[in-house]
């Protein structure tokens, strides 16, 4: 039996490769429900690799290369690319962004008309990166945790974890030496008179601004990213920086339901890459930061591969049985 | 030159914001040798300031001069200089007080305000402002003992609008330490900050953006001595016409 404490998005995942190699998993999660303390709450819940890969390091694009297929088991994942777009002042920067990612194209603003037709005329170029996509996160929590039930994995909710656990993924909870909380805002709108089919984002000289589309016309902004362990609402300084970005994308956007506000700590190292490290003789996989979604898949499956050395042998299992 | 009774070596002041990671930041901080680096002071910050990042910057040994960036009023600027003081443990204060949001254009008049409330409170007051030589005298009346006037907007990466604004301020303020702030966006413009007579140059933006910061930082601190050495050598006045580098005296006879 494989005891996992925090049942966010590294557990999960994690509880996820360990039942596919044949363990018995229980996950403990102080919780009421799946994901009801993740900060994965809170994600854009985009896989996309290349748009990240502006400003994270190299292997952020390699850990998360297989991401979108991993999910597409789990949850519905929206193949439909990502659409990067820049305000007219600022189309310095899409040059830029253009000159450190890959896998985009640039489009013409009939191109653009034609991917979405809400936004039709009003960017004169944008860059696809038509292999980028997106799901819903809270959906994919549920929709994993799901799975797992299914598979005879075990979930403890309003529990907490014994003392002795093989994998910790508790996020800042953990207390890992190096670990540090960036705090980040969102917004999510509803808004009926615009319709969106992919994530968009808006280059904009001070956050990474991006807009997800969910079910049901609702519209995720996110986000922002300040070094602070506070956990308190979103200010109002950043919901306005957010906002504004909708109205910039459209001024329909002037129209829609302010459904939530939310603000959650992303746990990340030094380098914002994510690590297994081994302490007191317990495995912690943390440090996802703002990559949860895209790179917690492959961090599971190695972070499964030291829990469980051998890949589960049927007969073994059986003989014993 | 000193500021505030610290001589410093490297004249090169580095901001640490949007940097991709903490971890490039703190090589970009190391390869440029700088000693002073500017932090921005949220109320976020505050309540968070135990935590991993700002252990990060004290651990590289550089100075920290807080920043009240984003404040756009007399009572916030002094508000955050406050906090900022309790917080990081150090009487300097980088003044900003924001009179236009679109140009992050300094509101020189709360500046010269804050300026004086905060130096009669002890503070040493490094103020962000224009190149404009009555606000500087302002400035200096108010208690401030260095000036930091601006090259271009904030985050423009334009480089130097005004040199000869900035040539008129060494000339009118030939003991003060200044300190361009803001707008350098090349090493040239930091070299060319230099090579005015100006005692350093504060940026952030240039190295935190660029598609290699650590490669950046190590270039800005390069054009920085280079300005700086360049000036201190007294460099040739500049000419209308060419004058060969040769001896016209004393050509050999080729008969």
């Amino acid at each position: 039996m494989i005891k996992i404490a925090g049942a966010g998005l590294a557990g999960l995942t994690t509880a996820y490769e360990l039942l596919q190699r044949g363990a018995e998993v229980t996950l403990f999660d102080s919780g009421s429900g799946p994901g009801s303390t993740s900060v994965a709450r809170y994600a854009g819940g985009m896989l996309a690799p290349f748009c990240e890969g502006e400003s994270a390091e190299e292997e952020v694009i390699t850990l998360g290369s297989r991401a979108s297929e991993w999910w597409a088991k789990i949850t519905a994942v929206h193949r439909r690319g990502t659409l990067v777009v820049a305000p007219p002042r600022d189309r310095a920067e899409l040059t830029r962004f253009a000159r450190r990612t890959r896998g985009h194209q640039l489009l013409t603003h009939a191109e653009i008309a034609e991917l979405e037709p809400a936004l039709s005329g009003r960017f004169a170029t944008g860059l696809f990166f038509k292999e980028e996509a997106h799901l819903d996160p809270r959906r994919a929590l549920r929709d994993l945790a799901q799975v797992i039930t299914d598979m005879g994995g075990q979930i403890v909710y309003g529990h907490p974890a014994p003392k002795r656990v093989d994998l910790n993924c508790t996020g800042m909870a953990a207390g890992l030496p190096g670990l540090r909380p960036v705090r980040g805002e969102m917004v999510i709108l509803r808004c009926p008179e615009i319709d969106l089919r992919r994530t968009l984002r808006l280059l904009h000289p001070r956050i990474p601004l991006y807009l997800v589309p969910r079910d049901d016309h609702h519209v995720m902004i996110g986000a922002t990213m300040i070094e602070s362990s506070s956990t308190r609402a979103p200010t109002l300084r950043s919901v306005h920086e957010l906002l504004s970005a909708a109205f910039a994308l459209h001024p329909a956007f002037g129209e829609a339901s302010l459904v939530e506000l939310g603000a959650g700590l992303r746990p990340a190292f030094a380098d914002n890459l994510p690590r297994l490290i081994e302490q007191d003789g317990v495995l912690h996989l943390n440090g996802l930061y703002r990559h949860g979604f895209l790179l917690a898949p492959e961090m599971a499956r190695r972070a499964a591969a030291k829990l469980m050395p051998q890949p589960a042998n049927i007969f073994a299992k059986e003989r014993n049985g | 030159m000193e500021f505030y009774g610290t001589a410093l070596a490297s004249r090169l002041f580095l901001g640490t914001a949007q940097y991709p990671s903490p971890k490039v930041l703190c090589e970009a901080i190391e390869v440029s040798g700088t000693e002073v680096i500017t932090v921005s002071l949220r109320r976020e910050t505050s309540e968070g300031v135990g935590t991993g990042f700002w252990h990060m910057l004290r651990q590289t040994g550089a100075r920290i001069l807080p920043n009240t960036a984003g404040c756009h009023t007399v009572q916030e600027a002094v508000t955050t200089a406050q906090m900022a003081r309790e917080v990081f443990e150090t009487d300097w204060i980088k003044l900003e007080v924001i009179g236009h949001a679109d140009s992050l254009q300094p509101d020189v008049f709360a500046l010269v305000e804050a300026a004086r409330i905060l130096s009669e409170d002890g503070f040493k007051v490094f103020p962000y402002t224009t190149e404009d030589l009555v606000v500087g005298e302002h400035l200096l009346q108010a208690g401030c003992e260095v000036l930091m006037p601006w090259g271009a907007p904030i985050g423009s990466g334009q480089g130097l609008r005004n040199p000869d604004g900035l040539r008129a301020m060494r000339a009118h303020f030939p003991n003060t330490p200044l300190v361009v702030d803001a707008g350098i966006g090349r090493p040239s413009d930091a070299a060319a900050a230099m090579e005015l007579g100006l005692d350093a140059v504060l940026l952030n933006t240039a190295v935190a953006k660029a598609g290699d910061p650590v490669g950046m930082a190590r270039a800005m601190a390069q054009a920085v001595t280079a300005g700086q050495t360049g000036y201190a050598a007294d460099p040739m006045p500049r000419r209308d016409m060419a004058v060969p580098s040769t001896p016209v005296l004393g050509l050999a006879e080729l008969i």
